[in-house]
C-alpha cells in the first residue's frame, strides 16, 4: 500500500496501479478516453492530465498523464488543479475540431462517453472556426456501423481489436490528422469479438448496427441483467427492449467471467426474440378457431395430462426453473434430458470430472492468468469463443510477467510491455483435428484422428503420473510431442488443460482430467476447463433425468403416450427418422417454446413460453457458476415462463408435487429442497421482497420518455405499469435510485457517465469486482482429494471401420446455435448446411467428387447429402457442419455408410 | 584549427582503403584489441561528448544505462534521418565520409556489446545510400564488420535502412518503431531504449555527427577533445547558416563560436539590401533569436540561456523582407504535416495554428487569434504532448509572438500581409 495526496488530501491505496486508476476508483472524476482497464494504458488521448509536485513545497508542479503515472509512496498530485482543469479542458476543444457535433443524430447520443467527458471538462465555447476535415466511411458488414467523422483517434479500436482479439483486418491508416481507423478495403469484419468496438469506442465512430435497424436511445430502454444464452459460458449482458422488442444487447460487467465484452454471436443473438417465427398466442392442432384463452388452454394441457401416460422431455436451453417445473408436472421418473445423447453423455462426463476431481474449473478471468495452456479436441473460438478470448490473454501471462520483471514496468503500460514482449508467446499446445484460429498462437499444433490425438494426451497423462496406463505404439514424432507438452505442464505455475465436446469424443475430456489430477497429486496448482454444449447444460445435468433415447423405448413400449416438451426442438437432438418415430408413436404432443420451430410443428398444443428477455430464470454455465437473468418486459400477448405454465397446469390437474407454487422464489425454493446441489441457488439473487429504502429497484432509466404517449394510440389513460411479482425490479422508471446489488443492476449509470464507461462506478476496484461481489454462485468446487480414479483407457489407434465413415462435428459461432441465426447478420455468416466434408482420397475412394450428392444410411434410414474435400481429415473420418438449421442428421459421432453415390452436380 | 569531423571529407568519398591511409579505423583496432567497453564508455563519459541530434545528452552517460550482463541480441542504431527544416549537416558527413561513420558506430557498438546495428537513412538522401551501402560492404570485406572482427570475439553486423521521408522518425523511439516496421509513433519513456529498444532489446540511437566523431576521441583521448572547444561543451560542431546570407553552408569549427561570427565570418553577412531580423538557432524547431543575442556562444548552455536550444546547430536566418508570419505558417505546416497523429495536442492543436497563420496571413486574421496562438504554444509545452514534436513546432512560434508581435498585429490591423504576395 501507498500513501498518495490529492488535492492536498490522503489517501491509502494498492501499489501497482496507476493514478488515473487511483483516482477512478476513489471516486474521483478525472475524464479519460484511451486508457481501458482490460487495455492498460498508452498515453494518447492526454485526457487525464494532472498536476504532480516534486514535494510539498512545489507550489507549480508539472502537468502529467495520470494514466501513464505509477503510485508512488508520498507522491502529491492534483486533479482540480487550474492549469490541469485548463489543459483537460482544451483537450476536449482539440477533439471538437473536427468532431461532427452531430449528437442529434447520432447513435451514441445519450450514451455517450465523448459526450460526459466534454461535460466534465467543462469546455462548451467553440473557438475553431476552420473547417472540420471529412473521411469516407465503409460498410463493415451487419453488425456496426462506421462513421469516421466523429472519431477522436483514440485508438482504443485497433488496441482492442488488433492486440486483444487477435483481428487482422482491421488498423490505422494514414497520420497526422487524417489518421483512419478501418479496413484496408469495405467489408465484414472477421473477427468474432468486433462488436466490442461498439462498447470500446468512446463516441459515434463504431455503433451497433442491429440497434440502428430499430433505433431506440438508452434512456429510453427497458432493461435487465440477463445472461447469454448463445453458449456455456454464460457471459452477462444486459437487454434493452422498447415496444415490446428487443433492441440491443451489451456486456454487463462481471470481473469473473465476461469482463468488459462479448463475443458476436452473444451480442448480436438476440432478434430470435423478435422473430416472426415467434409464439404469441397457445393453440390446439389441428387448426383450432379463436384464439384460446390462458385458462381454457391450461385446463386442455391438464386434462391430456391426465387422460395419458406424459412423459417430459426437458431443455439445455431452458432454464433451471422451467426443467423443473417440467419434471415435477410429469414426475422425476418420466423425466427425459433433452440433450442429443452425445451432449447428455459428454454434459454428464464434464460434471463427474469437476464435481469429484480434485482440480478447479477457472472462471473466464481465471484462465487469463493461466500461463500454459494445453486445448484438447476443442476450436474454442466456434465453441466457447470468450473462452478463445481469454486463452489470447493468457498466452501473453508468461512473457509479459518476463518483460515486466526485466524492463522494470508495469502491467498497464500496454505499449512498452507489448514492445518488450514482442511476439513471444506462452506455451499452448493445441490438438484437434482441424486447424483453429487460436494456432497462430501455439507453440506446437497436431492434427489427426480424435482418438489418435486423446492417446497422445492420454500419453502425457502417463508421463505425469505412473498409475495411470501407458500407451503404446506412439510414433517417435507424437512421443517428442508428449515429452514438449509434459515439460510445458511442469515447467507451468498455473497451468490450464482445456477440452469439451467440440469433436464428440469423449477420450479427450477424460485424458484432460487425467493430465490435471496427476499434476494436482504432484502438489500442482492446475485448472481444468471444460466445454458443454449449451447455455444451461450443465444445469440441466445436475438436475438430472433419463436418456433421450430411452424416452423413444417407453414410446414404443407404450408405457408412454403423452410428450410434454420444454423449449427444445428435438430435431436438433436426434437423427430424423427417430424423432419422427416419437412423434409418430405419441399421441398428444405439447410443446412449451417460443420459436416455431419442426417440433412446434408436430404438436397437438402449444403454450408460447417466455425467451431469455420475458421470462426470469437461472442457467449454470460450463463452470458450474448459476446465474441468474431477469425478465426484460412483459409481452403483450399469452407469452410467459415456461415454468408459470407448468405450475398452473400442475395446478388444474391437481398434480401435488408443484402444490402452492407462485412465484420465482417459491419454485427456486422447492427446487433447492428436491435437489440439494443446488441450494446455494438460493442466496443467488435477493428475494422479492427485497426493497432498497423501502423501493423497489427501477428497469427503466428516469430519463425513459414518452411513457404516457406510447400507448395513447390504444387508450389515452396510461395504464398502470405491470407488477413484477417474481423480483425486486419494478417495470417503471420509478423506484430506488441509488446503486443496487451487482446481480441486479439493470445497466450501468452515474451522474455525469451515461455511457457504459459509468462500470467504473460500480467497481469495488477499477477493473476488479462489482460492490458486494461479481454475480453468481459457483456450485461445483473440486473434491479435496478426489472421489475418482484415473482413467485407465486410452482409445485404441484410430482404424478406419471397412465401407464406413466416422461422422464428426464441426462448430461454427455463427450457424451451429440454434437461437442466434434468427439474426440475420449471424446467418449470413454461417457455413453453407448439408455439406458433409471428406478426405480427398476418401472422395475418390467413394467414386464421389467435391460438390456432388451422396446417399448414406443410418440405421438403414436413407439420407441425402453433399460431398466436399477437406485435406484435415484424416482418412476414414468424415465431417458434418453441426447444429445448422434443418440438417436431418444431427446425431455424431457416428459411422455411416455411403451408397449409391450420384455423381450429380449440385 | 583542427576539424576532425571534416578534414577528410571529399566527394567521391574515401574509400576504405584511403580512409585507412588517412588514419581510419585505427580507433576500431585500438579499441577492439585494447580496450575493454567499459573503457571505451568511461573515455566517452570522460569526453563530456554531447549528442549532437537536437537534445544535447551526454553520450558516454546514455551508453552506461544499457545492461552489460543481459543476454541476447543489443542493437546500435545511427539515426541518420535528418529532416529537420535548415539542417544539412549529416549529410555532408554521410556523402563526404561514410566510413567515419562506420567506424564510429563499431566502437560505439563494441562499447555497449552490440550484435547488430542499423544506419536508418533519410529516404531522400538517394546518394548518402549509395556511398554507405558501398563502405558497408568494404568493411565486410576487410574484416571491419562480421564475425570476429579484427580476430577478436567480437562480432557485429551492420545494416543501412532507408526510411520512408517521416520527420517523426528522427525521434529516437517512433525511428525503432519505424525499423520495427510499425507505425512511427513514439513510445512512452520509460523504459528507455537503452533498456528496451529495437524488437525489445537494449538499443542505442545517436546522431550521424556523434558517431562520427567517436573514432577521433578514441585515438586522441578526452582531453584533446575538449581542448578544442571554446566552451566546457567539449569538441568541434558543424555548423550551418541558412537564408539571405551571401555565403550560405556549414562549417565544422570550434564548439562556442558566437552567432556573429557564424553569420558575418563564414555565412559572409546578409546579402545586400537585405537586414538580418532574426534566426533559428538550431533548426527549425528551436526559438527565434534576435539582433541583441548576436554574441551568444552558440553551444548548449549558451544557447539555452538566451532562451533557445543549440539544436542541430544548423541555423536558419530571417531577414527583414520575408514575413514572419509566412514563415512561421512555412514551419507549422511542415510539423502539422510531420505529427504522427498519435496524441492529441499535437495532431489537433498544429493543424490549428497552422490554419490560424495562415488566415493571418492572408488578410483573414483576428483579434482573438494571438491569444488562441499564444495559448497553443503553452499548451503544446513539454509534458503536455506525448513526445518532443509539438513542443519543438511551438519554439519559432511562440518566440515569434514575442519577437514579432508587430508584425502579427499588423497583419490583423490591415487585414492584409504588409510584405505583399507571396509564394507559399
Amino acid at each position: 500500500m501507498a500513501t498518495i495526496y490529492i488535492d492536498n488530501k490522503a489517501y491509502t491505496v494498492k501499489d501497482g496501479r496507476n493514478l488515473l486508476e487511483v483516482c477512478l476508483q476513489l471516486g474521483i472524476n478525472l475524464p479519460y478516453f484511451c486508457w481501458h482497464p482490460s487495455l492498460g494504458s498508452v498515453g494518447a488521448c492526454r485526457q487525464c492530465a494532472i498536476k504532480v509536485f516534486k514535494d510539498e513545497d512545489d507550489k507549480k508542479g508539472r502537468i502529467m498523464m495520470s494514466c501513464m503515472e505509477p503510485v508512488r509512496d508520498n507522491v502529491r498530485i492534483s486533479v482540480d488543479d487550474s492549469e490541469a482543469a485548463a489543459f483537460r479542458e482544451h483537450v476536449i476543444g482539440w477533439l471538437m475540431t473536427n468532431h461532427p457535433h452531430d449528437c442529434a443524430v447520432c447513435d451514441e447520443g445519450g450514451s455517450c462517453h465523448l459526450q460526459d467527458m466534454t461535460v466534465m471538462t467543462g469546455h462548451s465555447y467553440r473557438d475553431y472556426r476552420f473547417t472540420k476535415r471529412t473521411y469516407r466511411n465503409q460498410d463493415l458488414g451487419p453488425f456496426l456501423n462506421h462513421e469516421m467523422n466523429r472519431c477522436i483517434q483514440c485508438y482504443r479500436c485497433v488496441r482492442f481489436y488488433k492486440d486483444y482479439a487477435g483481428g487482422k483486418d482491421l488498423d490505422v491508416f494514414a497520420a497526422h490528422n487524417h489518421v483512419y481507423f478501418g479496413r484496408q478495403q469495405p467489408g465484414r469484419l472477421e473477427n468474432e469479438f468486433s462488436g466490442n468496438l461498439a462498447e470500446v469506442c468512446p463516441t459515434g465512430v463504431f455503433t451497433d448496427k442491429t440497434l440502428k435497424s430499430h433505433y431506440t436511445r438508452k434512456w429510453d430502454m427497458t432493461y435487465a441483467p440477463s445472461v447469454c444464452q448463445g453458449c456455456s459460458l454464460g457471459c452477462n449482458t444486459v437487454a434493452g427492449e422498447r415496444y415490446g422488442s428487443i433492441r440491443q444487447i451489451t456486456s454487463r460487467y462481471n470481473g469473473e467471467v465476461n469482463g468488459y465484452f462479448l463475443c458476436d454471436r452473444g451480442r448480436y443473438g438476440y432478434e430470435f426474440v423478435n422473430s416472426p417465427q415467434r409464439i404469441h398466442q397457445p393453440a390446439i392442432r389441428p387448426h383450432h378457431n379463436g384464439t384460446p384463452s390462458s385458462d381454457w388452454i391450461v385446463a386442455q394441457a391438464a386434462d391430456k395430462l391426465r387422460n395419458g401416460k406424459a412423459i417430459g422431455i426437458g431443455s439445455p436451453r431452458a432454464s433451471l426453473e422451467s426443467n423443473f417445473a417440467l419434471r415435477q408436472l410429469v414426475g422425476a421418473d418420466h423425466f427425459y434430458i433433452g440433450m442429443s445423447d452425445m451432449e447428455h453423455d459428454h454434459t454428464a462426463l464434464a460434471l463427474k470430472i469437476l464435481r469429484d476431481g480434485p482440480v478447479r474449473t477457472p472462471s473466464l478471468h481465471e484462465v487469463e492468468k493461466a500461463d500454459m495452456v494445453l486445448i484438447l479436441g476443442e476450436d474454442l473460438t466456434n465453441t466457447a469463443p470468450m473462452l478463445a478470448l481469454a486463452v489470447r490473454q493468457a498466452v501473453r501471462q508468461e512473457p509479459m510477467q518476463d518483460a515486466i520483471q526485466t524492463v522494470h514496468i508495469a502491467e498497464w503500460q500496454d505499449a512498452a510491455v507489448r514492445e518488450a514482449m514482442q511476439d513471444k508467446k506462452g506455451p499452448l499446445f493445441i490438438l484437434h483435428t482441424f486447424p483453429t484460429k487460436l494456432d497462430e498462437l501455439a507453440a506446437r499444433t497436431q492434427r489427426g484422428a480424435p482418438d489418435n490425438l486423446a492417446r497422445i494426451a492420454f500419453a502425457v497423462s502417463h508421463a505425469l503420473g505412473a498409475e495411470i496406463p501407458a500407451v503404446n505404439g506412439l510414433n517417435d514424432e507424437e512421443r517428442e510431442l508428449v515429452k514438449e507438452i509434459v515439460q510445458a505442464l511442469e515447467a507451468a505455475e498455473r497451468p490450464l488443460v482445456i477440452s469439451g465436446y467440440g469433436s464428440g469424443n469423449d477420450a479427450y475430456m477424460k485424458a484432460a482430467a487425467n493430465i490435471t489430477w496427476a499434476l494436482h497429486k504432484k502438489g500442482k496448482q492446475p485448472m481444468l476447463s471444460l466445454t458443454v454444449p449449451e447455455c444451461n447444460s450443465l444445469g440441466l445435468e445436475m438436475l438430472g433425468g433419463h436418456r433421450l433415447d430411452s424416452a423413444l423405448d417407453v414410446l414404443r413400449h407404450g408405457d408412454a403416450d403423452t410428450l410434454v416438451i420444454l423449449e427444445n426442438d428435438l430435431y436438433r437432438r436426434a437423427d430424423k427418422h427417430i424423432v419422427d418415430e416419437m412423434f409418430r408413436l405419441a399421441k398428444e404432443v405439447i410443446v412449451v417454446d417460443h420459436l416455431y420451430n419442426p417440433t412446434a410443428e408436430r404438436a397437438t398444443l402449444i403454450l408460447p413460453a417466455g425467451t431469455f428477455a420475458e421470462a426470469d430464470g437461472t442457467i449454470v454455465n460450463n463452470e458450474g457458476r448459476a446465474q441468474r437473468y431477469y425478465q426484460v418486459y412483459v409481452p403483450k400477448d399469452q407469452v410467459q415462463e415456461s415454468w408459470r405454465w407448468f405450475l398452473q397446469i400442475a395446478e388444474k390437474a391437481g398434480i401435488p408435487r408443484l402444490n402452492g407454487l407462485q412465484n420465482l422464489d417459491d419454485i427456486v425454493w422447492a427446487m433447492t429442497v428436491a435437489v440439494p446441489a443446488l441450494e446455494s441457488i438460493q442466496e443467488l439473487a435477493p428475494a422479492a421482497d427485497f426493497r432498497m429504502a423501502g423501493q423497489k429497484i427501477p428497469r427503466e432509466p428516469h430519463r425513459y420518455s414518452g411513457r404516457t404517449a406510447m400507448l395513447a394510440n390504444e387508450n389515452v389513460s396510461e395504464p398502470k405499469p405491470p407488477e413484477d411479482v417474481d423480483t425486486p425490479l419494478s417495470f417503471t422508471m420509478e423506484g430506488f435510485r441509488g446503486e443496487p446489488p451487482a446481480p441486479l443492476i439493470p445497466f450501468f449509470w452515474s451522474p455525469g457517465w451515461n455511457s457504459v464507461q459509468s462500470v467504473n462506478k460500480f467497481q469495488s476496484e477499477i477493473g476488479g469486482a462489482l460492490h458486494g461481489g461479481d454475480p453468481g454462485k459457483r456450485l461445483l468446487e473440486a473434491h479435496v482429494n478426489g472421489r475418482i480414479p484415473f482413467f485407465t483407457e486410452a482409445p485404441e489407434p484410430f482404424v478406419p471401420m471397412p465401407g464406413h465413415v466416422h461422422l464428426m462435428p464441426i462448430y461454427h459461432i455463427f450457424g451451429s446455435d440454434e437461437l442466434s441465426m434468427h439474426t440475420s447478420g449471424i446467418a449470413g455468416g454461417a457455413p453453407e448446411p448439408f455439406v458433409i466434408y471428406l478426405n480427398p482420397e476418401d472422395l475418390h475412394q467413394w467414386g464421389a467428387s467435391p460438390g456432388t450428392w451422396v446417399n448414406f444410411e443410418v440405421d438403414d434410414h436413407p439420407y441425402t447429402m453433399a460431398v466436399e474435400a477437406n485435406n484435415w481429415l484424416p482418412r476414414g473420418i468424415a465431417a458434418l457442419n453441426a447444429g445448422i438449421r434443418g440438417a436431418e442428421v444431427v446425431d455424431m459421432p457416428q459411422c455411416i455408410r455411403f451408397s449409391n453415390v450420384r455423381t450429380e452436380t449440385i | 584549427m583542427e576539424r576532425p569531423l571534416t578534414q577528410h571529407i571529399t566527394f567521391p568519398p574515401l574509400g576504405l582503403r584511403q580512409y585507412e591511409a588517412v588514419g581510419g579505423y585505427q580507433a576500431a583496432r585500438k579499441a577492439i584489441r585494447h580496450m575493454t567497453p567499459p573503457e571505451v564508455t568511461a573515455l566517452v563519459k570522460e569526453s563530456n561528448l554531447k549528442g549532437r541530434g537536437g537534445a544535447g545528452f551526454s553520450t558516454g552517460m546514455k551508453w552506461s544505462f544499457v545492461p552489460m550482463d543481459v543476454s541476447g541480441p543489443k542493437y546500435l542504431v545511427a539515426n541518420a534521418d535528418e529532416m529537420e527544416p535548415g539542417t544539412f549537416k549529416d549529410r555532408w558527413l554521410l556523402e563526404g565520409n561514410p566510413h567515419q561513420l562506420i567506424e564510429g558506430m563499431i566502437v560505439s557498438a563494441f562499447a555497449i556489446q552490440a550484435t547488430e546495428s542499423f544506419v536508418f537513412l533519410r529516404w531522400a538522401y538517394k546518394a548518402a545510400a549509395e556511398e554507405i551501402r558501398k563502405a558497408i560492404q568494404e568493411a565486410y570485406d576487410a574484416g571491419y564488420l562480421g564475425k570476429n572482427i579484427l580476430g577478436s570475439d567480437y562480432s557485429l553486423d551492420m545494416h543501412l535502412h532507408t526510411g520512408v521521408g517521416r520527420y517523426m522518425c528522427g525521434e529516437e523511439t517512433a525511428l525503432l518503431n519505424s525499423l520495427e516496421g510499425k507505425r512511427a509513433t513514439p513510445r512512452a519513456k520509460p523504459p528507455f531504449p537503452q533498456v528496451s529498444g529495437l524488437f525489445g532489446k537494449p538499443t542505442i540511437v545517436n546522431n550521424v555527427e556523434t558517431l562520427s566523431y567517436i573514432p577521433h576521441i578514441v585515438n586522441k583521448g578526452a582531453a584533446w577533445f575538449q581542448s578544442l572547444s571554446h566552451t566546457a561543451d567539449g569538441g568541434t560542431k558543424i555548423y550551418g547558416v541558412s537564408g539571405k546570407v551571401n555565403k550560405p553552408g556549414a562549417w565544422e569549427l570550434p564548439m562556442g563560436v558566437t552567432m556573429r561570427e557564424l553569420i558575418e565570418e563564414h555565412a559572409g553577412g546578409m546579402k545586400n539590401g537585405y537586414r538580418f531580423r532574426g534566426v533559428l538557432p538550431g533548426g527549425a524547431s528551436t526559438d527565434f533569436l534576435v539582433e541583441e543575442h548576436m554574441d551568444v556562444k552558440m553551444d548548449f548552455a549558451g544557447v539555452a540561456a538566451a532562451g533557445s536550444r543549440l539544436g542541430t546547430g544548423t541555423m536558419v536566418v530571417l531577414d527583414d523582407q520575408t514575413c514572419p508570419v509566412g514563415f512561421v505558417h512555412n514551419l507549422e505546416h511542415f510539423f502539422a504535416q510531420e505529427s504522427c497523429g498519435f496524441c492529441t495536442p499535437c495532431r489537433e492543436g498544429l493543424p490549428w495554428t497552422e490554419k490560424l497563420l495562415w488566415a493571418i496571413e492572408q488578410g483573414q486574421g483576428r483579434e482573438e487569434d494571438l491569444a488562441l496562438l499564444a495559448s497553443h504554444a503553452t499548451l503544446l509545452g513539454p509534458g503536455n504532448t506525448f513526445c518532443a514534436l509539438a513542443p519543438g513546432a511551438m519554439e519559432p512560434l511562440q518566440s515569434a509572438l514575442k519577437y514579432f508581435r508587430d508584425d502579427f498585429e499588423r497583419h490583423i490591423k490591415e487585414q492584409k500581409c504588409p510584405y505583399g504576395d507571396h509564394i507559399h
